[in-house]
């Protein structure tokens, strides 16, 4: 239970950390350190050489420019949960991060570190990929911008190339008739989640759907979104009668899962718990759009 | 060879200057090296809260940190807690009053959890809820928790005299 010997580098500028990803094998970055630290300590992450990105300066804050909140990759999950910005700009995000771990765990885990780790029973890659989030990426070589939707490779595993690091995420500005809703289903508060759903939706003047995003964790490796869904939604009144099809949709969804939560068992939380996000998240669209 | 590095953090407002192994984490170093053993080891993966103290004020696992990061900061573990003569803290007193502690394995995690919301309050009344979700995060095998919930209820909830303890 201690990590294996390894090469500790705390660079403290981009570039040079930059530099370091570019010319060391078997690299990783350190963020916060709550999720590599618990695989190195198990010995399941063994990496020649560990880079702290925790020295660096200007990887952590959150502003709004334009219509986008950007948040640094360095971020802890405690500073998204306390921030009244994130709360307004983007409540799907903040009430995603209630959910996340525990404070002694938020304070040092950071909105980077999770996406980059993409647990499968995470809750802020579901919640990226239900926003839309973009990711910058950057290494020696220069800055890429990728969508969410493009990040996610299988098991933890990411779009990220060996040398490349991510340093923001930009996320979209809530808008006046936005509804949201992030649910989960969990043994225990704070525990990851065995099924979480994030939907995102928009109503026209006629009280219509006009744009909607569902994702959901825990079902597959990766976030799933749920296009079907979606679609079937898209331009409908979202009354009761609606909602119950799209349940019915996710009734014949293709699940993955494991000894303790089974397939089938993991589709019915889908279901039940997609059905309680688009309700809530209609209410809350209704409740916005008339101030 | 091993890979080390020279530190220098404050622990418990003292200064602390040492040459350590890059791979220890943080709680190892307290006990080994500085034999602060009241910070405990349970899991060593960061989901039992045994090992939790401060570093710069905010409640960390000490065992997902390596004692190397803690360079330049203020660590605080359960030493610093009791006053100098020994007498309890009165979180301490507390949960000794109110059964809050058996074995005492999960406590020095507690209290330091309990010390942070005390100062985050800042003399805000707090519900049962919130200490819930604070302790959420120290896992007891002994008392059920009650006793901690009521214990931080008496000296933080609506009816306690709200300055910080
Ligand atoms: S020993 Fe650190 S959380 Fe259990
Ligand atoms: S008092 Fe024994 S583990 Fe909490």
């Amino acid at each position: 239970m201690k990590a294996a010997p390894f090469v500790y580098h705390a660079p403290d500028t981009l570039a040079a950390v930059l530099d370091l990803m570019a010319r060391l094998d078997n690299a990783r970055p350190l963020a916060g350190g709550q999720s590599l630290m618990p695989m190195m300590n198990f010995r399941v992450a063994t990496p020649d050489h560990l880079i702290d990105l925790g020295r660096v300066a200007g990887l952590a804050g959150i502003e709004v420019v334009g219509d986008r909140l950007r948040v640094g990759a360095m971020t802890t999950q405690r500073m998204l949960e306390k921030s009244a910005l994130v709360r307004e700009a983007c409540p799907l995000l903040a009430e995603a991060i209630d959910h996340v771990g525990h404070q002694q765990t938020r304070n040092r885990g950071t909105l980077g570190g999770s996406l980059c780790h993409l647990d499968p029973g995470a809750e802020l890659p579901v919640a990226a990929m239900a926003l839309g989030a973009e990711l910058i990426v950057v290494s020696a070589r220069g800055t890429r911008v990728l969508a969410f939707a493009d990040f996610p490779m299988g098991y933890l595993t990411t779009a990220l190339e060996a040398d490349e690091i991510l340093t923001r995420v930009d996320l979209p500005i809530a808008g006046p008739r936005e509804g949201w809703a992030f649910i989960e289903f969990n043994r225990r508060p704070a525990d990851f989640a065995i099924v979480s759903v994030a939907v995102r939706l928009s109503l026209d003047d006629d009280g219509q759907v006009e744009n909607i995003s569902i994702t959901v964790g825990g079902v597959r490796p990766t976030p799933l979104k749920l296009a079907e869904v979606e679609g079937l939604l898209t331009g409908q009144m979202p009354d009761a009668a609606i909602i119950a099809r799209a349940a019915a949709v996710i009734a014949g969804l293709d699940c993955e899962g494991d000894d303790l939560y089974p397939p089938d068992y993991r589709r019915d939380l889908c279901e039940t718990l997609t059905r309680r996000a688009l309700t809530r998240a209609v209410e809350r669209a209704k409740g916005r759009g008339h101030g | 060879m091993a890979d080390t590095r020279h530190v220098a953090f404050t622990v418990n407002g003292r200064p602390v200057e040492a040459t350590v192994e890059t791979r220890v984490h943080l709680a190892d170093f307290l006990r080994h090296e500085l034999l602060l053993t009241g910070t405990h080891v349970g899991c060593e993966h960061g989901v039992c809260g045994a090992c939790t103290v401060l570093v710069d004020g905010a409640s960390t696992r000490a065992c997902l940190m390596l004692a190397v990061q803690a360079d330049g900061r203020h660590v605080e573990t359960i030493e610093s807690v009791a006053a100098a003569d020994g007498a309890a803290h009165p979180i301490q007193a507390a949960l000794s009053r109110h059964h809050g502690l058996q074995c005492g394995y999960c406590t020095p995690g507690v209290v330091m959890t309990l010390v942070e919301l005390d100062r985050e309050r800042a003399g805000r009344a707090l519900t049962e809820a919130e200490i819930r979700a604070a302790l959420s995060g120290n896992l007891c095998r002994c008392t059920g928790y009650q006793g901690m919930v009521d214990a931080a209820l008496e000296l933080f909830g609506a009816s306690a005299d709200q300055s910080s303890v």
